[in-house]
């Protein structure tokens, strides 16, 4: 698997392809291979640090019943065996990006620009996304929204950004247990807070938590955050609610973990007409309102959809034979089978 | 059958019929009582089934095992009553369950 990774800072030139995947789950996957055996080259961009999408973010042991053939098998085997199918069409995956714009270029293809700045010059458009993007929980806290990157963050970009600040984290995960202990030495004051005095994160990182807890350098409340204070986009104060009652206590930043939830995310500003956090597509070509757009597995909506991986993957199939006419608008196209097929089996590297 | 209520934040109550043996998110799910994402579709694994259990029936129900109290850390406004619906199972001792949906589910 050929994962690339850009140095910080880097602005590298356009990333020239035949096709960009957005979302690295079953369906994602899938769809490398039926566009590599009509020669098409993909990127697979996901927001997840790792393939498989919900199979293994939500579910890696969880077992599926209904992927035709394996009677039985678990979100990650399923991930796992996608990845070696599709190996001998050499995807390069972008892990940890979002795709923040997709726009038409005057030669027609479309560039994509992620998050971290990554572009894409591409033919085709598939997207794979799921139930949208994974993004961090955001706590329904009145007014939260206003804090939300001056004082409130779900992730840490700069550890520079907390130094000498008065810093709570939430949560009982190893995010939570990371960041106090990375954080711990160059803040003014940490906060740990957690509504139960029981962590889920590694061992040896709750001990280490515990350590700096007994030395007096990490306050461990144990309680639930109620309600957030400050003016503006500045935070001051945060009120939470323990087991004895209620304190509000003097904080500049807040670093809530609650885990990731899916969100449509940007996908909502390409221009792409959509019914209710879905992209319509036909059922021919599985397209969007947007020619070489195309849309598979359950981010799609059309009469009859049913949100399953299988359904997935016959789209991802039909969707290759369209893509392969934008790519290649004069190739005769001849349907064949790997069972049979000489050049299909070279490509598939078993001849 | 057992008849399940689910009472919203503004007090509205709705009475649900549900089979035993399937979970209580699912018959929530069936009757799309508001309130019940269940964005992981019943896994355990993402906290938006949460529902508070009315005092007379938590021991009933029980209380959740470790796995769930571990996926409750990522739910809001966690209480001693708190369960994940996903993780409960209808069983017709639970007739009658009485069950309050949380103002927000995240």
């Amino acid at each position: 698997m050929t994962v690339l990774e850009r140095p910080d800072g880097a602005q590298p030139e356009p990333i020239e392809t035949d096709v960009v995947i957005i979302g690295a789950g079953p369906c994602g996957l899938f769809a490398v291979f039926e566009l590599g055996l009509l020669d098409l080259k993909c990127h697979v961009v996901d927001i997840l640090g790792k393939p498989g999408g919900q199979c293994s973010e939500l579910y890696p042991e969880k077992p599926i019943y209904d992927v035709p053939a394996l009677p039985i098998v678990t979100g990650q085997e399923l991930t796992d065996r996608l990845l070696e199918q599709i190996k001998p069409f050499n995807p390069v995956f972008h892990f940890g990006e979002r795709i923040d714009g997709l726009a038409r270029q005057t030669d027609g293809r479309f560039l994509l620009t992620t998050d971290g700045g990554q572009q894409f010059l591409a033919n085709v458009v598939v997207i794979a996304a799921g139930g949208g993007s994974f993004t961090p929980k955001r706590p329904p806290l009145q007014g939260i929204e206003a804090f939300e990157g001056t004082s409130v963050f779900y992730s840490v970009r700069r550890m520079d950004d907390f130094r000498g600040k008065d810093v709570l984290i939430v949560g009982g995960g190893d995010s939570a247990l990371d960041w106090t202990l990375n954080l711990q030495p160059v803040v003014k004051s940490l906060t740990l807070l957690h509504r139960r005095d029981e962590f889920r994160g590694a061992p040896h990182s709750v001990n280490e938590m515990r350590r700096l807890v007994e030395e007096g350098r990490v306050r461990l409340m144990i309680g639930q955050v109620t309600a957030l204070h400050g003016e503006g986009s500045k935070l001051a104060a945060a009120t939470v609610k323990t087991a004895i009652g209620q304190e509000t206590i003097g904080v500049e930043t807040m670093l809530p973990f609650f885990g990731l939830t899916m969100k449509l995310g940007p996908v909502a500003d390409w221009g792409l007409n959509l019914n209710e956090n879905l992209i319509p597509v036909d059922t021919e070509k599985f397209e969007t309102s947007e020619k070489g757009i195309f849309a598979i597995g359950d981010i799609n909506t059309y009469p009859g959809k049913l949100k399953l991986i299988l359904s997935g993957f016959h789209e991802a199939a039909l969707m290759a034979q369209a893509a392969q006419k934008i790519v290649y608008p004069d190739k005769k196209v001849v349907f064949q089978y790997t069972t049979s097929s000489s050049s299909l089996q070279k490509k598939l590297g078993v001849k | 059958m057992a008849k399940i209520t689910f009472i919203q934040p503004d007090g509205s109550a709705q009475v649900v019929t549900a089979e035993p043996g399937l979970t209580v998110m699912e018959a929530a799910k069936m009757a799309d009582v508001p309130g019940i994402e269940a964005e992981c579709g019943g896994a355990c694994a993402c906290a938006t089934c949460h529902v508070y259990v009315d005092a007379d029936w938590r021991e009933k129900t029980g209380k959740p095992s470790d796995m769930e109290e571990d996926m409750l850390d990522f739910a809001f406004d966690v209480r001693e009553e708190s369960r994940l619906s996903c993780q409960v199972k209808v069983t017709a001792e639970l007739d009658g369950l009485v069950l309050r949906v949380p103002a927000k589910q995240f």
